[in-house]
């Protein structure tokens, strides 16, 4: 029998370990379905235009007083062109205007007549975002310039209301929506998802495993036999890279019918760069796990890895948005890493050529890892 | 045949920053022989077992089994020794047979054995069970198959009935002793029951705060060839003073902590019985009740140490 490798141990472990995986009810819902219901969900949320309802505030000024209540800019806009409404207890509004448009969904605005006080409270609470108001019968607009979401709503009034005059989007054919594969919020989505999951199942299912075996006392029953400790990490791995694998797959056939998603880069070179990432978490997670027996210090020692990658990666929103200094740290995260080199695979075309660098890093720091981890690994 | 010893310990101190758990421990355990660590919980049982197993390397002192020290032989030593921990939890989801297939696979032992320790150990109709759904004493049931799975030269069993009731006891008890009549294996066992001692080692070594107090057969321990008996009274008339020593008898009274029961050693039963009763009679002391029974290794225990071991 070879001392180094002894395969009836190392098969009687996976078979093991795979085994108390699969039969654990809770596996089948978090490891496979609820990554699908979050795709689906974000998917559908962010694909789909639905209409806008854009809240604005007219301000009751001593302007409306002076003048006849169909001339000036706004209150000649809102009696003219925009539908009236009597407030009642569900629709409080005074006015409405829509601005129809099939590719973008339709803006729909809604115009309340309120003082200055009250639209302050609104505007606080973020009901509205814009306030109206007329001055010697020119339009005045109030609002945070620092807020995007108010800017689009200001833009849009503004083109309504004009010079006086109604104008809506000139042509449709000058907004192009970008619906090609690869540049949809799914695609974007779905690779981060990938990764996450990949970091998610490798830190939870392997430290956890570790620490609970070790708090079990079943490591130091297991290193009281002949079985080689090498053995027990690289099944326990082994067996959750399968995992890992199954579960991607899975996400990424659903993607494939329910959004058409394409990988348009190297296959191989995806499946290289999930196996890197999977080496990764792998080798971090034995690190975290090697001293504790406390679940509940190996909770917060996860959570301390997992969750600023969680937030700083950009699995659900970009992280270009973050401070401009900070984006080459984040750039060299493990999880921004894997989920950069995930997506310009299925995204952007990209091959080995891409990839290598961060598929050779994201090995380096799981084997690294995992060699430190052994090094004060404790079996009982 | 010269019998020769499968377990050598040596002048062994352990200690645990500021506990001192095993104070120079000398022992030696030769083949075929069932061994008692009896003694209280924090006698320092367990760190001895554990440092015999090569899980915990002593300070100080030499252990030797079969001859070979633990470093550089962990190999060889894992495969014939056959171990059980205190509270052990194996895998939660795994069916017995699967479990014990485990551990199998670790020696590169076939199925049939598997079998066999089923048979072994009476878990024919858990086989298919879960580890998760096995009552206590099954559960240890499976850890004692677990560590016969090699067939070991020398087993090792940590509090092995710890927390069971007296028929799961019982039936760990029946499996050691057809063990012993069928092999040659070699066992030390802890326990904190002396019966569990008596009935099932052929040697008993008492130990204490990290001490070894006393040690030999039950027949020696106990001196069963003297007339030595231990009396025990309940008093009609409420309290009785506390442990005292009676100027001109020979023998001591120890009142128990309700304060209405108290025993007394008496060496030479035949003579000191009338003498008990006069002392009793003279304290105008009328009792309920009184059990004449033979010395046991827990009266010995409080001899040596004026507490219980359960206590």
């Amino acid at each position: 029998m070879n001392r180094w490798f002894r395969f009836n141990q190392l098969w009687q472990l996976i078979s093991a370990l795979f085994l108390e995986i699969i039969r654990e009810p809770g596996v089948l819902f978090w490891g496979i379905l609820f990554p699908i219901l979050m795709s689906l969900g974000l998917g559908i949320a962010f694909t789909k235009k639905a209409d806008v309802l854009r809240k604005v505030a007219v301000v009751n000024s001593v302007d409306r007083l002076k003048t006849d209540n169909d001339t000036g800019i706004i209150w000649g806009f809102l009696n003219k062109k925009c539908e009236k409404n009597i407030p009642n207890d569900r629709d409080t509004y005074n006015w409405k205007y829509v601005i129809k448009d099939e590719k973008l969904g339709n803006s729909i605005f809604l115009f309340y007549d309120i003082n200055w006080d009250e639209s302050m409270k609104l505007l606080k609470r973020g009901t509205i975002n814009v306030l109206l108001m007329q001055k010697e019968g020119a339009a005045e607009y109030h609002f945070d310039p620092m807020n995007p979401d108010a800017q689009l709503t200001y833009l849009k009034l503004r083109s309504i209301l004009g010079v006086g005059e109604v104008k809506t989007v000139v042509s449709n054919a000058e907004i192009k929506p970008l619906t090609v594969a690869g540049t949809r919020y799914i695609d974007f989505l779905v690779p981060g998802l990938i990764a996450m999951g990949v970091m998610m199942s490798s830190m939870w299912g392997i430290s956890y495993g570790i620490i609970e075996k070790r708090s079990k006392k079943l490591l130091r029953r297991l290193v009281a036999t002949p079985m080689k400790k090498s053995h027990f990490l690289i099944a326990l791995i082994t067996v959750r890279i399968t995992m890992n694998f199954l579960e991607s797959m899975v996400l990424f056939i659903f993607a494939l019918f329910a959004f058409k998603m394409t990988i348009q880069g190297d296959i191989t070179a995806l499946i290289v760069m999930f196996l890197a990432g999977n080496i990764a978490f792998a080798g971090i997670a034995v690190f975290v796990s090697s001293n504790t027996s406390n679940t509940e210090v190996g909770n917060g020692l996860i959570n301390f890895v997992v969750f600023p990658m969680m937030v700083l990666s950009g699995i659900f929103f970009s992280y270009q948005n973050f401070p401009d200094w900070s984006i080459p740290v984040i750039r060299k995260l493990p999880l921004t890493m894997l989920t950069d080199g995930i997506r310009s695979i299925f995204n952007e075309g990209a091959g080995y050529h891409e990839v290598i660098i961060p598929i050779l890093i994201l090995t380096a720091t799981g084997v690294i890892f995992f060699s430190a981890g052994l090094k004060i690994f404790k079996w009982h | 045949m010269q019998t020769e010893n499968v377990i050598e310990v040596k002048n062994v101190w352990k200690s645990f920053k500021a506990v001192q758990a095993v104070k120079g421990v000398d022992l030696s355990i030769p083949r075929g022989q069932f061994v008692a660590l009896l003694g209280p919980n924090g006698a320092g049982k367990t760190t001895l077992v554990e440092m015999i197993e090569g899980i915990q390397k002593p300070d100080k002192g030499e252990i030797t089994i079969m001859g070979k020290k633990w470093k550089g032989n962990e190999d060889e030593l894992h495969r014939i020794l056959g171990i059980s921990l205190q509270e052990t939890r194996f895998i939660d989801k795994l069916r017995v047979s699967e479990t014990l297939q485990l551990f199998a696979g670790f020696f590169n032992i076939g199925k049939e054995r598997v079998n066999e320790i089923i048979d072994i150990v009476g878990l024919e109709d858990k086989r298919k069970s879960y580890v998760v759904n096995l009552s206590g004493g099954q559960r240890q049931r499976l850890a004692l198959g677990i560590s016969l799975i090699n067939s070991p030269a020398i087993l090792l069993l940590d509090e092995p009935t710890t927390g069971l009731d007296p028929n799961a006891r019982r039936e760990i008890w029946e499996i050691l002793q057809k063990l012993k009549e069928k092999s040659e294996t070699s066992m030390i066992l802890t326990t904190h029951y002396m019966e569990e001692a008596e009935n099932l080692c052929d040697y008993i070594i008492i130990m204490d705060q990290g001490k070894i107090l006393r040690e030999g057969t039950r027949h020696q321990l106990l001196e069963e060839d003297s007339n030595e008996k231990v009396i025990e009274f309940t008093s009609e008339n409420g309290i009785l003073p506390e442990d005292i020593h009676v100027t001109g008898f020979p023998f001591t009274i120890h009142r128990e902590s309700s304060g209405e029961k108290g025993y007394v050693t008496l060496e030479n039963f035949e003579n000191d019985l009338p003498a008990f009763m006069t002392y009793l009679k003279s304290k105008n002391i009328s009792l309920k009740h009184m059990e004449c029974r033979r010395k046991t290794l827990d009266d010995l225990f409080v001899s040596l140490t004026g507490r219980k071991i359960n206590e």
